[in-house]
This record gives structure tokens, C-alpha cells and sequence, in this order.
């Protein structure tokens, strides 16, 4: 069985996060990081691969730097890993980064796909249902628990209110949140293994894509304007005497007059 | 005079909060266009909705009533949804920005070759086409979206962005879809719903109040005051990542850069620090208020109104309070 993990490259939450002008994300002295969903994704396929043998390989669409967080995401036992760096790819929307991803998963065939669902800096979380529609297979997402038997795969899809117990086959798309596992810290050994693990490196072209369909100019969405949000007003802060009394009354005035009781 | 498509997310039964918040919003950006709103209802319960779709602004519902809308996975609804843009020849579409709806509309937007905007926090129309407002970055920057060229648009609408107002519209016509899923949409079964009580409450991304618990609860016991006081406000109960790694409540609670994005009318974080993890998940909420010991903590940044205290005392007393200004 094959396991191929797409992983993605984001700015840092705690740094300060900015657009350049032609509204990408700006690289420039923010810290990038594998996506913290991504450990769990990863957990998930490095488990398929000590219970049932897979082979699990990461996917990553970036430029050269992302290399960083290709040699992170095989620090936690995946066996290899595949980078798609162009510039015809920069400023590909999700539906275009999708095509980029379901190109690179057909050429290198595969089982299972198994990815974050939803990432810390877009946050749009239709990645991995876009590449199954692609790719033509389904997509099972926001995984709280996978299951493989066979060609059987049963997921428990987190819903808003429990979780919907899903049956498929494979091939198939799933996308994890958090509840699935509790990933691992990669080992001394492991960080030394992915500095030699194989790495290949393809183009646009060497995938087969027509440049004319992905980048900025051929996403079907674009950003016209970037703007901070308008400026809060500082708040006000109340000391408590220690009974709770004070803070429960200033509170309940407060909410009281907002008419929110 | 064309249609501006709204898909309803509803229960079975009514429609929920979000649904009629777009037919708002949908009415006043069609009537500015002299276009009309159609609601989509897949599943069943279309006829018993009629009405109060009529009354948000739809003039007409297609309705799909189903099983196989939710017996499947994804896959049956966006075909039912491809067959609504090819026979009403509508250009836009308005969805709930929830996780599974937004798998029906990536896998269309695929289908139609369409841009999908999910998150919007608010629409207009410029020049004949939307234009659409979203917070990235957890909230620390808002961008403006629109479809690239003459494509179709799909727009994910957060929960809360409009407010709901009746139009005092007729009984819509409903026209029934005959629909028969392909074997591709059957591929993937539901064979189980599992929901877990929420006593009541309302769901934490649709919520106008929410109260959050954190690591200042201290055990996982702490919660049980968390949901008094939001029973008595009549609120959902959201949890910091803090305290759903730790157990103390379950994962789909958590409010924050890798849980849910909420932007309620009003948020009341007790025993949570406020870390950027966490405000990213929440700091658009229109109004910010915490209960924390720690008068340093990062959460009065952005609190409009913050008391420092130990929750387990204000917040006892905080129920008193509202009992007695309700009663």
C-alpha cells in the first residue's frame, strides 16, 4: 500500500503575518513552519506503515526553501518525499494549489492520501476535496479515526455535533483533524535519516500540467485588496476584591448595557 | 432577470441560523442587481420550510427530498447542485462556510471550473459582480475577493456576518429535482450519525454568546460552571485547545487556529490566557470580555471588557447576577 502525505509550508502564528503587494504571503523575516496539522496526518500514515507495511511519502508545492519543512516532515519516519517547485505555481489559489497536488499524487500513484484538515494560515479547508475530485476518488474528511481493511476504509468524519461513521474504498482522500492521534516527537535517529532519504524534485512541466492553468493569473479567485482590521478602541479592566462580588456586578453592568441580558 | 442561488443548511426541518442570514443578505445584493433568490433545500423538509424561506427572501426553492442527499458522502449533494446551476443558468452561489459544506462546494467548483471564496465576512456588488470581504490569518488581516473573470462564484458565508430580517415575501414556488445519483456519488456511505447531546445549546460557530473555558478551570469538573453560565445567557460552550488536549472537553469544542473560527456577538473567555493560537479562532467577535487571575495575561489585549478575579468566585456570582437582572 502507498500512503503519500501532502504537507504544507505556513508562516508561524505568532509572527506577524503580511501580504506583498501583489498579494502573496510575505516570506521576508517571518519563521515558516510545517503546518501544525501535518504531525497528525503524518502520525497517521508513519502508523499504516508500522502496522501494515506501507510506504509513506510526503508531497510538498514550494519553492526551494520549503526544503526545510520536506526534511521536518521526514524527521517522523516517512520514507520519502516529493517537491513540487516552480514559479510558474506562485500565487496559485486553492483550486489551482489542488491541480498542482492531484497532478503530482497521479504520477506518483497512490493508495491513500492523507492530509491536514484545515491548515493555521489560509484555513480553507477545501484542498483536499478539490484533489479527490481530480483525482476522481473520494474524499473523506475531518477524520477523527481511520480505519484500513483491504480496499475498505471506514472514517469517523467529525461533525458539529459527534461524528458521522463513514464507508468507502480505496483509492481515497482523507483529511485528519487533531481528536485522531497523539503524534510523535521525531527520534535523534529519525532527524539524522532525513537528511539522506530520497527527495525528488519536479517542475510544472514534469508533472505534465500546462503552466496556462495554475499560478496567480490562472486561479479562479483573486485577491484585490488587503487591508488590517479597523483599530479596537482599548478595553476596560476591573479588579475583583476576591469574593467575586465586584467582578460579577461590573460584568453584568457591562453586559446589561450592551443588551446582552 | 437571473437567480442568485443561497444553499441551505437546515436540519431536517428548519433552516439554520446562517441560511436565513444569507437569504438577507442574497435579497438586498439580487434586488440591487433586478435578479431573484432561489434557496436549494437537499434533503427533506423543503415543504414545511417554504414558508419561512418565502419570508427571508426567496422567491422560489428547489427542493431534492432525498435520502440519498445525506445518505452519501459529498458527492450526491454536488451533483444535485450541478444540475441547479446548468437548468437555472444562475452565475453565483451562497453556502454556509461550514467544514462539509465546504467539501460540497470545492468538489463543484472543480465540476464547474467556478472560484470558491470560503469565510466571507461580508458580500457587495461592484460592477455586476460580488465582491467578497474575508479575515485571514486568524484575523490579523481582512482581504477582498472576486472571482477571476466570467467564471461562476461559489461564497462560503461565515456564520453571523449578516443579520437576519424578515421581508414579509409570499409562499416561494417549489420546484422538485429529479435527481438520480450517478454510481461514483454512491461510492462513500453514511452507514451511522453519531450525535452527542448538547443539551440544548446552540452550536458553537452559529452561537451569538459563547462562554470558553481554559486551563484556569484547572480540572476537567471546572466546565460544569462554564455551562450554567452559558445556559443562563442562553450560550454555546467553546474550550481552549488547553483544555481539549487535556481531556476536559471534547475536540470539536476547541476554539482556535487548528479548531473552530467563531465570530459570535458576543465572547466570554474564563480561565483563558489568550494566546495567539486562541485568538485566532475568536478575536473577531464583535464584543470580547474574560475572567482571568492573571491581569497580564494576553486576552485583556483584546478584551473590551476584562475582570481580573478567580473565575470560581466570579463566575458563581456572575450567574446570580443574571438570574436576578432577567428576573
Amino acid at each position: 500500500m502507498k500512503v503519500i502525505v501532502p504537507v504544507k509550508r505556513v508562516p508561524d502564528t505568532a509572527t506577524d503575518k503580511k501580504l506583498e503587494t501583489d498579494m502573496t504571503v510575505d516570506r521576508d523575516g517571518v519563521e515558516s513552519v510545517l503546518c501544525p496539522v501535518n504531525e497528525f496526518s503524518i502520525e497517521e500514515a508513519v502508523r499504516l506503515k508500522e502496522s501494515m507495511g506501507a510506504e509513506v511519502k510526503a508531497l510538498v508545492v514550494g519553492p526551494a526553501s520549503a526544503q526545510s519543512i520536506v526534511r521536518k516532515a521526514l524527521s517522523y519516519g516517512l520514507d520519502g518525499a516529493i517537491q513540487v517547485t516552480d514559479d510558474a505555481v506562485s500565487g496559485s489559489d486553492a483550486i489551482a494549489t489542488a491541480r498542482i497536488i492531484a497532478a503530482a499524487l497521479q504520477q506518483e500513484g497512490f493508495d491513500l492520501v492523507i492530509m491536514g484538515g484545515q491548515s493555521t494560515d489560509a484555513r480553507t479547508s477545501i484542498v483536499p476535496a478539490a484533489v479527490a475530485e481530480i483525482l476522481g476518488v473520494p474524499s473523506l474528511t475531518y477524520a477523527r479515526k481511520l480505519e484500513i481493511d483491504g480496499d475498505k476504509v471506514t472514517v469517523h468524519r467529525e461533525s458539529e455535533d459527534g461524528w458521522h461513521v463513514i464507508e468507502s474504498s480505496l483509492p481515497a482522500v482523507v483529511s485528519v483533524v487533531e481528536a485522531i492521534n497523539e503524534p510523535r516527537y521525531p527520534s535523534f535517529k529519525g532527524i539524522m535519516a532525513a537528511k539522506s532519504k530520497p527527495l525528488d524534485t519536479k517542475t510544472v512541466a514534469d508533472l505534465g500540467i500546462d503552466a496556462a492553468s495554475v499560478g496567480m493569473d490562472n486561479s479562479p479567485s483573486q485577491i484585490t485588496a488587503a487591508q488590517p482590521p479597523p483599530p479596537k478602541g482599548a478595553g476596560q479592566k476591573v479588579e475583583d476584591d476576591g469574593t467575586g462580588a465586584v467582578g460579577a456586578k461590573a460584568l453584568a453592568d457591562f453586559l446589561q448595557q450592551r443588551k446582552l441580558i | 432577470m437571473g437567480e442568485l442561488l443561497v444553499l441551505i443548511d437546515h436540519d431536517g426541518e428548519k433552516p439554520k441560523k446562517v441560511s436565513v442570514q444569507m437569504l438577507t443578505k442574497a435579497r438586498e445584493l439580487a434586488e440591487a442587481a433586478g435578479d431573484t433568490v432561489s434557496a436549494i433545500w437537499l434533503g427533506s423538509g423543503a415543504a414545511g420550510a417554504a414558508a419561512t424561506l418565502g419570508n427571508f427572501g426567496a422567491a422560489k426553492v428547489y427542493s431534492w427530498a432525498s435520502e440519498d442527499a445525506h445518505g452519501y458522502v459529498t458527492l450526491t449533494q454536488v451533483e444535485a447542485l450541478q444540475n441547479v446551476f446548468e437548468s437555472s443558468g444562475a452565475t453565483n452561489l451562497l453556502f454556509a462556510s461550514a467544514n462539509f459544506v465546504k467539501d460540497v462546494a470545492a468538489r463543484l467548483a472543480v465540476r464547474l471550473d467556478a472560484a470558491v471564496i470560503t469565510d466571507v465576512s461580508d458580500l457587495a456588488s461592484e460592477d455586476g459582480r460580488l465582491v467578497a470581504t474575508k479575515d485571514v490569518f486568524g484575523g490579523s488581516l481582512s482581504t477582498t475577493s472576486q472571482v477571476r473573470g466570467d467564471r461562476k462564484g461559489l461564497f462560503g458565508v461565515k456564520p453571523n456576518a449578516f443579520s437576519a430580517a424578515e421581508s414579509g415575501g409570499g409562499a416561494p414556488e417549489v420546484v422538485e429535482l429529479d435527481i438520480t445519483p450517478s454510481d461514483d456519488a454512491k461510492k462513500s456511505k453514511v452507514v451511522e450519525v453519531v450525535a452527542q447531546a448538547s443539551e440544548g445549546r446552540p452550536d458553537v460557530a452559529e452561537a451569538s454568546i459563547v462562554v470558553a473555558g481554559g486551563r484556569g478551570l484547572g480540572e476537567e469538573s471546572g466546565f460544569r460552571i462554564i455551562e450554567q453560565l452559558a445556559d443562563e445567557l442562553g450560550a454555546a460552550v467553546g474550550a481552549s485547545r488547553a483544555a481539549t488536549d487535556a481531556g476536559w472537553y471534547p475536540h470539536r469544542y476547541q476554539i482556535g487556529q487548528t479548531g473552530r473560527t467563531i465570530s459570535p456577538a458576543l465572547y466570554l473567555g474564563a480561565g483563558i490566557s489568550g494566546a495567539i493560537q486562541h485568538r485566532a479562532g475568536m478575536q473577531t467577535s464583535q464584543i470580547i470580555t474574560c475572567i482571568n487571575k492573571d491581569s497580564d495575561a494576553p486576552i485583556f489585549q483584546i478584551a473590551d471588557f476584562g475582570i481580573v478575579g478567580d473565575l470560581y468566585k466570579v463566575v458563581p456570582k456572575l450567574i446570580e447576577e443574571i438570574k436576578a437582572r432577567k428576573a
